[in-house]
């Protein structure tokens, strides 16, 4: 992963991204001071607060201070994973059991101690929710047949088969330890509470406005958090939310702007501003709907990929919002990154537009699609990325002589559709907190088996192909299968595709010390390492 | 009089369980719910199990017929359940919310007040010259700006002009008086402004009506100074149509809320509204809806009072 | 309905029994302020049906060569974050404007005024019964009850159209049911009664003809308030769809986002709406006080 910190020299000059691949550049080191309250603009408001049921980062940026976790990603080098609470972990040699050794003389907020057993309880509701609780990613953990803890400093996870992702998993920034005695008395008691073992300790949470903690005397590791505290502002509309961090009333907003608010920014805070720019494990996604005709047609679906100009995209559409990279089933930049020499040879992603423009034509002739043929794209009405995605799609079907109405909708009425194939194309995404093939790959398998695939077909040898990588364990075995899946899923059958990739984008004043940006706005957010500059 | 206070009161509740029943069944006619948005969140891999155990942990497995007399039989107990989204009790989180949406409605009056009484008093004793086109043009100009528009001016003209913009979060105008008038002043401004374009005009043709009557005609041929007429009788007499406004023009007010509170981000009803419309939030929307539906009949309910108050000739059986 | 609501609506909109129509130059020179508004009025019907032979360049053609250019000879007022023309996109606009606004305030009005008109010719528990239901409507804010509509049936222009037209039916009902109240009483409606018309005939041949004036006051007013709640749906998501030219989308998001690169982008749709809802404001205050003898001078 690549990450480009700027200092902003001069006046709202910016540079933008470094290239791919080029060493990440860092700030000379400094030493941390200590102190202060770090206040930061969210964009959404919690739901409940419990992480395990929740899928907002709007939950996680106030909340995950409070928490501790198995594993995390280590944020300097990201996709290392590190110990939060473990403190070791090994698998057996057939690879089925994980045992993981807990740190001693952690302590909840309350002063009692953290073990095994509390971990223990909270994969139990994580990957096995009793009656009326429920839980968002237990899916993830089907591997798991079940979670020990022998004794107090010992977690051993039972796999029913081998996993790749399983370990990855256990670093999810979802997985906030429990207390087993708070489950037992009420599973649901941390939807409403708050208790962790986290850095820092819930003080004041006014719904809808703030949230408000303080640090923990007593967090395990020596010396942290740095910062008193921490206020989380709820600014849910944009121009708002821009206009915090402009007046200075926010120092960040950590899930990241378009171009034109970090321009705003850079021009309204000049040298006191510092732009961290990543590429985002965000994507735009074209669906379509495989069970309709024409899109039952694999031409058809060929022919709409091949007349995106992605190329003429990443350079327009990054002006005006966070779309920016071209890329194929996983982020640009990562491991799993699809070679350039291979991306070029997918339909939609060469070099050669009226080339492409001509074939979409010949192919939608030969399948017999007439002149002018109209259908509907249904979208999200979010302004960005989602409508300018539309407003983009359907100019570009125009130039192949397609007619299409533009519809976005309401989120509720949105997924409504998609999932009950109420559609003829849609303007999917796909966001995942890690650059795991398994969270990725699943968008792609045949419609019944996953549940995020709105697409409406069946393909027994993605499906084939997706089980067998799952168990590998070494990236290189993995590798040519994942290649094989992603020429067949967006290239020869085209059953849906990127459109672009984001670019993550925070602006923030240059007080902001010890945060590093990652491909993802839900991971490294327990602020333990941050501090403020005077 | 008591009788008829009483039979008001009492036509508030067909009138309010109508507006319950409307809007309870709009809400589930509409496709998609709340689970459905919930799930849509990135990196969740939710079958349809898991959406179907969320569904039963918030009730909406119940038959709807069901759902709904449980709903109306917990308001009779005045106790209008959780919020759907967040799952804390609804009146805490309209509480919270109240303080903020109320003092902002009595600003923004307050505003198209004083901005209508003198400019409409103003325009009807100068009427047909251009002093009354002026007024005329800058009240009708309010009411031609959309709302969200004023604001952002106002919001980036600070921020451009002295890279300052109004607090983001609300203090209590007991806590801190200074912060909170801050933070409140220029959506009230932004609100009266628009809020008073209505009342300018009754006060316009009020004012031009009672100027016409015979005693302020022969108060003014006694050479009474010109002011003191118009101060004593029009404006007293003009009283009357504009305190009807003041509570015809509620809604509009509470329209104007909605998406004043959105540009400012004040964490108001109106924030709230938009918000659980958007989540699908049925038991916050619908709270919502009876109680700024309950508040715009009460409200005409004191006017009607008020006017027989104001005006002795007005009797209501 | 709170009868302050009624008393307002009776006592400021009575309407003249015979609508008697001046000539329009008359109401031009005697009323400056409504003629100019007319004259707007008339400029943007005429930008709307001709918006194909003024309109420079085709209003939903991207040119990412030509994103936020600033007015200039190429586009008169500039190009938005697509490269698309500004000046183009505002006089296809008028057309969504218009289109939304005609409908959503005719619709609104006429049914309003039919069932005003029905439930003041029919009297007792019928009309006690609408009436229930007209507060109903009533007290839901205006823009609430089109929130929660759009909502339901989803954004588009017809969605649109129709969750306008909702909140605007129990406005209309009450006003004409007041007017037409006292027509009932009418002479020359008993007259037709007792010679054995039909009740539709009396109410369309003797009543709807004679609530033309605070129809037509209604009307005009409601065709601003109607482009104003367009562009505010608009603001928050809930309007039109992209890439349709129309001025309230194309504040949205522009508005804001692009406000200090491309002043122009947000400057010129915002001018456009607020001359359009100026332009039926001044007109419709015009023509009520031309209309409504309590309000003339001596």
């Amino acid at each position: 992963m690549v990450i480009s910190i700027k200092a902003i020299m001069s006046r709202g000059f910016i540079l933008s991204l470094l290239a791919i691949g080029a060493p990440a550049v860092l700030p000379a080191a400094e030493a941390p001071r200590p102190g202060g309250e770090l206040v930061f603009a969210v964009g959404e408001i919690p739901p409940s607060f419990d992480g395990h049921r929740e899928t907002t980062f709007g939950m996680l940026h106030p909340i995950a201070p409070h928490y501790s976790t198995l594993l995390r990603f280590d944020p300097q080098n990201y996709p290392k994973i590190v110990g939060d609470v473990a403190e070791t972990w090994s698998f057996s040699r057939d690879g089925l059991t994980l045992t993981v050794k807990i740190r001693k003389g952690i302590k909840f907020h309350d002063g009692t101690p953290l073990t095994a057993h509390d971990v223990k309880a909270t994969y139990d509701k994580i990957i096995f929710p009793p009656e009326g609780v429920a839980s968002a990613r237990k899916a993830l953990y089907s591997m798991v047949d079940k979670v020990e803890a022998p004794d107090d400093l010992t977690v051993v996870f039972k796999l029913k088969h081998i996993a790749a992702s399983f370990l990855a998993n256990l670093a999810s920034p979802w997985n906030f330890i429990y207390s087993a005695e708070r489950l037992k008395k009420d599973p649901r008691w941390y939807e409403k509470n708050v208790m962790g073992s986290g850095p820092f300790i819930f003080v004041e949470h006014v719904a809808g406005s703030h949230w408000v903690g303080k640090k923990n005397p007593a967090y395990f590791m020596p010396g942290r958090p740095y910062l008193d505290g921490f206020r989380a502002i709820f600014i849910r509309d944009t121009a708002p939310r821009v206009a915090a961090v402009r007046s200075g009333q926010a120092v960040v907003e950590f899930r990241g702007f378009n171009p034109a608010a970090r321009d705003d920014i850079v021009k309204t805070l000049g040298n006191k501003a510092v732009v961290q720019e990543s590429p985002w494990a965000c994507n735009i996604l074209v669906t379509l709907n495989n069970e309709k005709k024409p899109f039952s047609d694999a031409r058809v679906r060929r022919a709409l990929t091949l007349a995106i100009d992605r190329n003429e995209a990443s350079k327009a559409l990054a002006q005006i919002s966070v779309m920016k990279y071209i890329g194929g089933v996983f982020r640009p930049g990562s491991e799993f990154a699809t070679p350039p020499a291979e991306l070029i040879k997918l339909p939609g992603f060469g070099k050669d537009i009226n080339a492409a423009r001509n074939e979409a034509k010949r192919l939608l002739k030969e399948a017999g699609v007439p002149e002018g043929f109209s259908f509907v794209l249904k979208n999200r009405n979010v302004k960005e990325p989602y409508e300018v995605s539309g407003v983009y799609l359907v100019d570009q079907w125009r130039k192949i002589g397609l007619n299409v109405t533009h519809t976005p909708l309401e989120g509720g009425p949105y997924f409504n559709d998609l999932r009950q194939g109420n559609f003829d194309a849609g303007v999917d995404f796909d966001c995942e907190f890690m650059d795991e093939p398994d969270l990725y790959l699943l968008k792609y398998l045949s419609s019944e088996a996953s549940p995020v695939n709105y697409a409406r077909y069946k393909d027994a040898t993605l499906d084939e192909l997706y089980e067998r990588q799952s168990r590998m364990l070494d990236v290189k075995d993995r590798l040519p299968l994942i290649r094989q899946m992603e020429r067949r899923a967006i290239g020869e059958q085209a059953y849906q595709f990127p459109l672009l990739w984001w670019q993550r984008i925070v602006p923030h004043s240059s007080r902001l010390k010890g945060w590093k940006i990652g491909p993802s706005h839900y991971v490294n957010q327990d602020l333990r390492d941050v501090w403020l500059a005077p | 009089m008591r009788q008829y206070v009483l039979k008001r009161l009492l036509l508030m509740i067909p009138t309010l369980f109508g507006v319950a029943l409307l809007v309870f069944f709009l809400l589930r006619v509409a496709p998609g719910d709340i689970v459905e948005l919930k799930y849509a969140g990135s990196g969740t891999f939710a079958p349809k199990e898991a959406l179907d155990r969320e569904r039963k942990q918030l009730g909406l497995d119940k038959p709807l017929a069901y759902q709904f007399v449980s709903w109306i039989a917990g308001i009779a107990r005045f106790d209008f359940g959780d919020s759907m989204w967040t799952g804390r009790p609804i009146i805490e989180e309209i509480k919270i919310r109240l303080e903020l949406s109320l003092q902002l409605a009595v600003m923004a009056t307050v505003v198209a007040m004083l901005l209508a009484v003198p400019l409409g008093t103003l325009a009807a004793l100068k009427q047909d010259t251009w002093v009354d086109y002026a007024v005329r043009i800058f009240s009708i100009a309010g009411l031609a700006m959309p709302s969200f528009w004023l604001g952002i001016v106002i919001i980036l003209g600070f921020l451009i002009v002295f890279k300052w913009m109004p607090p983001l979060t609300f203090t209590s105008f007991w806590t801190d008086p200074r912060a909170n008038l801050a933070q409140l002043i220029w959506p009230a401004l932004a609100v009266g402004y628009r809020y008073s374009a209505m009342a300018t005009r009754m006060t316009r043709s009020a004012v031009l009506e009672v100027l016409r009557e015979d005693y302020v005609r022969t108060a003014r041929a006694k050479g009474l100074w010109e002011r003191a007429v118009v101060l004593k009788h029009a404006l007293s007499n003009a009283l009357l149509p504009i305190v009807t406004v003041i509570g015809l023009e509620f809604a509009f007010l509470l329209g104007g809320l909605v998406v004043t509170e959105q540009v400012f981000n004040l964490n108001g009803i109106g924030m709230l509204f938009v918000e659980s419309i958007t989540h699908r939030d049925y038991t916050m929307t619908q709270a919502l809806v009876l109680l700024v539906s309950f508040a715009f009949i009460f409200m005409n309910f004191m006017v009607d009072l008020l006017y027989a108050w104001l005006d002795p000739r007005i009797h209501y059986q | 309905m709170p009868g302050s609501t009624r008393a307002f609506i009776t006592n400021n909109l009575r309407a003249p029994i015979l609508f008697r129509p001046g000539s329009a130059l008359d109401f031009i020179s005697s009323r400056p302020l409504g003629g100019a508004g007319a004259i707007i009025i008339v400029l943007m019907i005429a930008a709307a049906l001709l918006a194909n032979f003024f309109a420079p360049y085709d209003p939903l053609a991207n040119n990412y060569g030509a994103m936020f250019e600033a007015p200039g000879v190429h586009h008169w007022l500039g190009t938005d974050s697509f490269g698309r023309d500004v000046l183009s996109r505002i006089l296809y606009g008028s057309r969504t404007a218009l289109w939304v606004g005609f409908c959503s305030s005719l619709f609104g009005t006429s049914i309003g005024a039919l069932i005003g008109v029905s439930c003041a010719y029919f009297g007792g528990k019928a009309d006690l019964f609408m009436q229930r239901l007209m507060d109903i409507l009533l007290s839901f804010p205006l823009i609430v009850l089109a929130l929660v509509v759009v909502a339901v049936s989803g954004s588009g222009l017809w969605n649109v159209i129709l969750a306008i037209t909702i909140p605007m039916i129990p406005r209309a009902a009450l006003v004409v049911r007041s007017s037409a109240l006292a027509l009932r009483q009418m002479l020359f409606v008993e007259a037709a009664l007792t010679l054995g018309s039909s009740h539709w005939r009396v109410i369309s041949r003797h009543m709807l003809p004679n609530v033309m004036a605070p129809y037509l006051i209604m009307l005009t007013a409601f065709l601003g308030q109607a482009i104003l709640l367009e562009a505010s749906l608009s603001f928050l998501g809930l309007g039109v769809a992209e890439p349709t030219a129309a001025w309230g989308l194309m504040l949205r998001g522009a508005a804001v986002e692009f406000a200090e690169r491309a002043p122009w982008m947000a400057l010129f749709p915002g001018l456009a709406i607020s001359l359009a809802v100026f332009a039926f404001n001044v007109f419709g205050d015009s023509l009520r006080d031309a209309l409504d003898p309590k309000l003339r001078l001596p």
